[in-house]
């Protein structure tokens, strides 16, 4: 049951830019057949952020593939930014992933034998970018983050808030429109995640960019547009908040999720 | 991307080192076993090499040079009367048992040569002259019989010193470079008229006549007119190669073909090949697994499946390149010893690491291969579920 009337009243609204449409997903065949996503309708617009949220095996992470196009539908429709990413033959798929999406992690799956520079790099390099123009753009893109002057160091000498940082900074150094995080604070502290929730609403939202967040973490539901509540395979419940990040709203957030 | 791939797989320091030890070893084991088969082959022709002559004409049923069947001494005039045939002298080649002055005995390859042209001399004297080969009871020696028949092992023979040949006396006019023989003895020699008196007497005596084409006849030409006017086996006189009335040709096909050397060497050949398939293929399907989480984010971040299966080859090529230079490394070590002491036999014909270059390379695209497939089946969906 879809409550979406909300969306057109947000003052944060922009144009959609991310159209599923009647979409169902399963694994397995048979007895073992298991149906993942039911008939899901969603949409996500440019300048806000949109969070899925949901108990586990509720289908949060699947319809997060879909949406990024990793993963093929076997009914109903996905389009992004006017793409219809279900009939999409794989390569334009990749490509189409490469320009358009940005991906953050649960476990930031930072590449750890290169630097924090080479691994924002990477998105710049898929793109053909020349080693030395991508290392560049990405270190700037890590001062941006707050972390500029880390850019050297590899992975595994960066604290759980600063490789979350680098991972936010390579999602975002080929400026995609469509930015894509699973759980990204599920592997922080209280204090990291809260400095990675700052950063996500000062340099992930953007007037241009849709944001979309996979959680579990209700300390960062306040900073939604938009919640997604799933639960079986369909969305529940979509509701628009007034005043992201407005800490009395946590509470009611938190309230609505664990006691709907 | 090539930085990257390479940085990926230098990180991986354990397995980086455990590919290249596999691959080294592989090599070595190819290249090495390779050349000394190789070496081992070359040394059955060393008579070919030891005695310099652009034909050699044997008894008809002969098939490789180790192999004597004597002829009649008329044997040379018959080849001389053949027109494209400028000279042809007789040739005595046999083992024979040399007794030093302890008493005690050592085989040689003993060769006759005509004493007037001295044809079939040793063509790089070290010391003393081929022309005193004419004075009585004259040899010339190599440089392994200055070792192998001093009976005192701190001091080696030299020109003046004697030794008996089947009871008589052999003196030592001369020492040259000579390539070993098959049988490991030295060769030595003397004229064709002595040698006959250093062997035990038979009726046939002729090993081979060594004979030279007229100017403007090919080698070819004139080894098939002495065949077709004697009945005799002309043989040409050349390296190995693909002509079967080369001698060298036709010897180390013969050795190929009746003995058991190719079959040991390319045992512990393929064993280094399974060696390197087994070691190769298994780290680098390791290192993929260890790297699958990262390659599916390179791939859900929107990099081709091609590209990726490129930088797997590019790593596997790169361990394998590393791999087969360490192992050349560590066959030049073997080597270097080797060919200064003449043992074991080792000859690196360039088409052996030519060959062992891309049987490497064949084993790390083989070790590749298996990544992409484990890669090409990873959804790019999967980095999403930790």
């Amino acid at each position: 049951m879809i409550s979406d009337t909300e969306i057109s009243g947000s003052p944060s609204a922009g144009h959609k830019v991310v159209g599923v449409e009647g979409v169902c997903k399963g694994f397995g065949k048979g007895h073992n057949r298991l149906e993942v996503l039911k008939n899901v309708n969603l949409e996500a617009l440019t300048g806000e952020i949109l969070m899925l949220v949901g108990p586990s095996g509720c289908g949060k992470t699947t319809l997060l593939s879909v949406i990024a196009g990793t993963l093929r539908v076997e009914a109903g429709e996905v389009v992004v930014f006017g793409e219809p990413l279900h009939r999409m033959p794989p390569a334009a798929l990749t490509r189409f992933r490469s320009n358009h999406i940005g991906f953050i992690f649960q476990q930031f799956n930072l590449i750890p034998t290169i630097s924090a520079a080479e691994n924002v790099a990477v998105p710049l390099l898929i793109q053909g970018l020349p080693a030395s123009k991508a290392v560049a753009r990405a270190r700037d893109m890590l001062a941006h983050v707050g972390i500029g002057d880390r850019w050297k160091e590899r992975p595994n000498k960066l604290s759980g808030g600063e490789q979350q940082r680098v991972a936010i900074a390579r999602a975002l150094v080929h400026e995609p429109p469509l930015v894509i995080c699973d759980e990204p604070t599920a592997a922080l502290d209280a204090h990291n995640g809260e400095i990675v929730l700052e950063l996500f609403r000062n340099v992930a939202r953007s007037p241009d960019r849709a944001v979309i967040i996979v959680t579990h973490d209700n300390r960062i539901f306040s900073y939604a547009d938009r919640i997604a509540r799933m639960d079986d395979g369909e969305i529940i419940e979509v509701t628009h908040q007034d005043h992201p990040s407005a800490p009395h709203f946590v509470h009611e957030r938190e309230h609505l999720i664990t006691h709907p | 991307m090539i930085g990257l791939a390479l940085k990926m797989l230098f990180g991986e320091s354990a397995k980086y080192l455990m590919l290249v030890a596999g691959l080294f070893f592989a090599t070595f084991l190819i290249v090495q076993q390779a050349s000394v088969f190789c070496g081992l082959l070359r040394w059955t022709t060393s008579t070919l090499k030891n005695v310099p002559a652009p034909i050699f004409v044997v008894e008809e049923r002969v098939e490789q040079v180790n192999e004597t069947n004597p002829m009649r001494d008329t044997d040379v005039s018959r080849v001389r009367s053949v027109a494209s045939v400028r000279w042809a002298m007789p040739l005595y080649s046999g083992i024979q048992r040399v007794r030093l002055t302890d008493g005690s005995f050592k085989t040689v390859q003993l060769i006759g040569i005509d004493s007037s042209s001295l044809a079939g001399a040793p063509a790089r004297m070290v010391e003393g002259s081929l022309e005193d080969l004419r004075l009585p009871n004259t040899v010339i020696i190599d440089e392994l019989a200055t070792e192998r028949l001093s009976p005192d092992k701190t001091r080696r023979i030299k020109i003046g010193d004697q030794f008996e040949i089947n009871d008589i006396e052999a003196r030592v006019v001369g020492i040259c470079k000579a390539m070993r023989s098959f049988t490991g003895g030295p060769y030595i020699w003397t004229t064709y008229d002595r040698a006959l008196q250093y062997t035990p007497s038979s009726r046939k005596m002729l090993s081979a006549v060594i004979a030279a084409p007229v100017d403007g006849v090919s080698l070819e030409q004139a080894a098939a007119d002495i065949s077709h006017e004697t009945g005799l086996r002309a043989y040409v006189n050349r390296s190995f190669g693909d002509n079967p009335g080369d001698f060298s040709t036709a010897t180390i096909w013969w050795y190929v073909k009746n003995t058991g050397i190719p079959i040991s060497f390319g045992t512990t050949v393929i064993i280094g090949f399974i060696v390197g398939v087994a070691i190769a293929c298994q780290t680098f399907y390791a290192f993929v697994l260890d790297n699958l989480k990262h390659l599916g984010a390179l791939k859900a971040m929107g990099m081709g499946n091609w590209r990726l299966s490129g930088m797997l080859m590019l790593q596997a090529s790169t361990v394998g390149c590393i791999g087969f230079g360490l192992g050349l490394l560590g066959t030049t070590a073997f080597a270097v010893p080797a060919i200064h002491k003449t043992q074991p036999p080792f000859y690196m014909p360039w088409q052996v690491p030519v060959f062992t270059f891309f049987v490497i390379q064949l084993i790390c695209i083989l070790a590749a291969l298996i990544g992409i497939v484990r890669l090409s089946f990873y959804e790019p969906a999967m980095v999403f579920r930790s």
